[in-house]
């Protein structure tokens, strides 16, 4: 039975099948890379003002007299670096969430994260204004801790009605979980007043301005940690896809992949939604997308769904700062009113 | 080399096996039988390690199933459910590959090993072919037969003596007779020309004649009776089973159809 017993062609065979299927891989990844990278460096220039990257980049003025390396750099860098921080989280997350709950409907936000999230938003917008710690307003913080608790709740209820980890009690406790999230949220929005009420609204809009650096510099750890998380799961996911219980006798340890995805999922989504509110559309669309382009392969899938996820929230900003600039849309709605139709589309083409 | 001792189930109150005691014995194809309801699907998982039993226990080759690593147990022990569907899209080899997973490093894709048992495995069941399909595009039959393969990629490649145990859960239940018999005749080259162990359960009775040297008898969670096919598959064991009258017919050549008398009247009882 061993693999000397097989004709040389055979394994020449099989020999370049393997070695195709990794250049694949790696075309796909260098691709979706330098579509982030262009996005990452054509970015910054369009908006209000239009940058020429040669005077940007023009050494021979210093940065402090050097108006469009400053709008580049302090002004236009840092919510660029934000938009692809925040689409790679949520297409990577989506991608775990439809494989965990095996539903290619499934989003970051199916199991209560981003309800969570905005109603600790909203709770620090009312109640904690002007609250400041260590350079940050409580309002990420509260929304971070808001996400902490439904991901908590959510699980706690999965557990109680099984020894394992149901699918389908997590989706149910993640629906429910929403509405209720969501009738709070308009319960405090009733009571507040109005200037309190804009602010929320503002934040479930989506909001890419994070103000600078140090935020993305804070989250980044969080999310490298989720990354190699995720690179440890992908060839799981792909085995758990075909049901909990095959892939447990194909030896896959399912607890312990199911635990990962799911708290490395909704942590990751928390992160990004205190960064920058729920952005609705990118963790599902992209996902969908991306396995269009490169078929289902999680190991390959997921670094995709990063890149693409990334490059797609930068290009979805970019327009919402040039659509009627100076005016800048949020871009929770840029995302929405291109994914909307689009996944229709998508939806009505495959059947 | 599978033994269950004095295994009990229960899942809440409901207790679905009681005290199974039986023998997968090494070699040829051993069938599970009985009503619906009668815990064989139970069976199936408490003896493929995915369900630790209430009490009892289930060794392979003496040792207790739950104490081998799953990746270890996933090379000697593969299983192929009723049915699979894959939420997304995967390719015929895509779906023979994933049956390596137990022999991929943490984060590497495929080596040419890999590939090569992938394909051993497809070419095995038929469908080298397809190697290429969707496994959305492939009518029943073929999905059946990729499915197969993919539990066989799972095998070490190297014989190192232990045996190799296929268990399958009704692998013909949704097949028309063109697919059933194509897979019944798949099922014994598996046993009788490579030399792996079959457990398999299925509702047809002339597969379990065709194909199984053993077949257990299940009813109710107890064993019925447990012995070569031609002394366990016999109208009186049939009509405890199931109530219903099945006469065993032996043709001129030696072959034996067993014919489920046809209803008169009342219902059948047990």
């Amino acid at each position: 039975m061993s693999a000397a017993t097989w004709p040389p062609v055979e394994h020449q065979l099989a020999q370049r099948a393997a070695s195709a299927r990794r250049r694949q891989a790696w075309r796909v990844y260098l691709g979706f890379g330098a579509l982030l990278l262009g996005a990452l460096v054509a970015a910054p220039l369009v908006g209000s003002t239009r940058l020429h990257l040669d005077s940007v980049l023009d050494r021979s003025t210093p940065f402090a007299d050097n108006l469009d390396a400053q709008i580049f750099f302090i002004a236009r860098l840092p919510r660029v670096l934000a938009a692809a921080d925040v689409g790679a989280t949520l297409a990577v997350a989506g991608v775990v969430m439809q494989a965990l709950l095996r539903n290619p409907l499934a989003t970051p936000f199916t199991l209560g994260v981003s309800a969570g999230s905005a109603l600790g938003a909203m709770l620090a917008i009312t109640l904690l204004p002007t609250w400041t710690a260590g350079g940050f307003t409580a309002v990420p913080l509260a929304s971070l801790a808001g996400a902490l608790g439904a991901v908590l709740i959510v699980y706690g209820l999965a557990q109680v009605r099984h020894r394992g980890f149901s699918t389908d009690v997590l989706l149910l406790a993640g629906v429910t979980l929403n509405a209720f999230f969501s009738a709070l949220i308009l319960l405090v929005q009733y009571l507040s007043d109005f200037t309190q009420t804009i602010r929320t609204l503002r934040w479930l809009m989506g909001d890419l301005d994070v103000g600078g650096y140090q935020p993305l510099l804070t989250a980044l750890p969080l999310l490298l940690v989720a990354g190699g998380v995720f690179a440890w799961l992908a060839r799981s996911l792909n085995v758990l896809a075909l049901g909990a219980e095959l892939a447990g006798t194909r030896g896959v340890p399912v607890l312990t992949v199911q635990r990962l995805a799911f708290f490395g999922a909704s942590l990751a989504t928390g992160v990004a939604v205190s960064l920058a509110g729920p952005i609705g559309f990118v963790g599902i669309i992209v996902p969908h997308l991306v396995r269009l382009l490169v078929g289902s392969d999680h190991r390959v899938v997921m670094p995709a769904a990063a890149l693409f996820g990334g490059a797609f929230l930068i290009a979805c900003d970019a327009v919402a700062r040039t659509v009627i600039a100076p005016v800048e849309l949020p871009v929770g709605v840029i995302t929405s009113v291109i994914g909307a139709p689009f996944f229709l589309w998508l939806l009505v083409r495959k059947t | 080399m599978l033994r269950a001792a004095e295994v009990t189930c229960r899942f809440g109150r409901a207790t679905v096996l009681h005290g199974v005691t039986l023998d997968v014995p090494r070699g040829g194809i051993t069938g599970v039988i009985g009503p619906n309801g009668s815990g064989k699907t139970t069976l199936l998982r408490t003896l493929s390690g995915s369900l630790a039993p209430t009490s009892g226990q289930v060794t392979i080759d003496g040792v207790p199933i739950a104490s081998v690593p799953a990746r270890t147990l996933a090379r000697r022990l593969a299983v192929v459910p009723q049915e699979i569907h894959p939420v997304f899209d995967y390719t015929v080899l895509d779906l023979a590959l994933m049956g390596r997973y137990a022999h991929l490093g943490a984060f590497g894709f495929e080596t040419t090993n890999d590939l090569l048992a992938a394909r051993r495995a497809l070419a095995a069941t038929g469908t080298a072919d397809l190697e290429c399909r969707h496994v959305d595009t492939l009518s029943g039959g073929e999905k059946q037969r990729v499915v197969i393969a993919s539990a066989l990629a799972q095998f070490d490649e190297q014989d190192d003596g232990t045996a190799r145990l296929l268990i399958l859960d009704e692998p013909t239940a949704a097949l028309d007779l063109h697919y059933q018999y194509e897979v019944a005749h798949l099922l014994r080259v598996l046993a009788h020309e490579r030399g792996l162990t079959l457990l398999v359960t299925t509702h047809d009775l002339q597969l379990a004649w065709q194909v199984c040297d053993r077949v257990v008898l299940l009813q109710a969670g107890r064993v019925l009776a447990d012995g070569p096919t031609r002394e366990t598959l016999t109208p009186a064991h049939l009509r405890a089973l199931y109530g219903v009258q099945v006469d065993r017919i032996t043709h001129d050549d030696g072959d034996v159809s067993l014919v489920p008398r046809s209803l008169s009247g009342a219902a059948p009882s047990r």
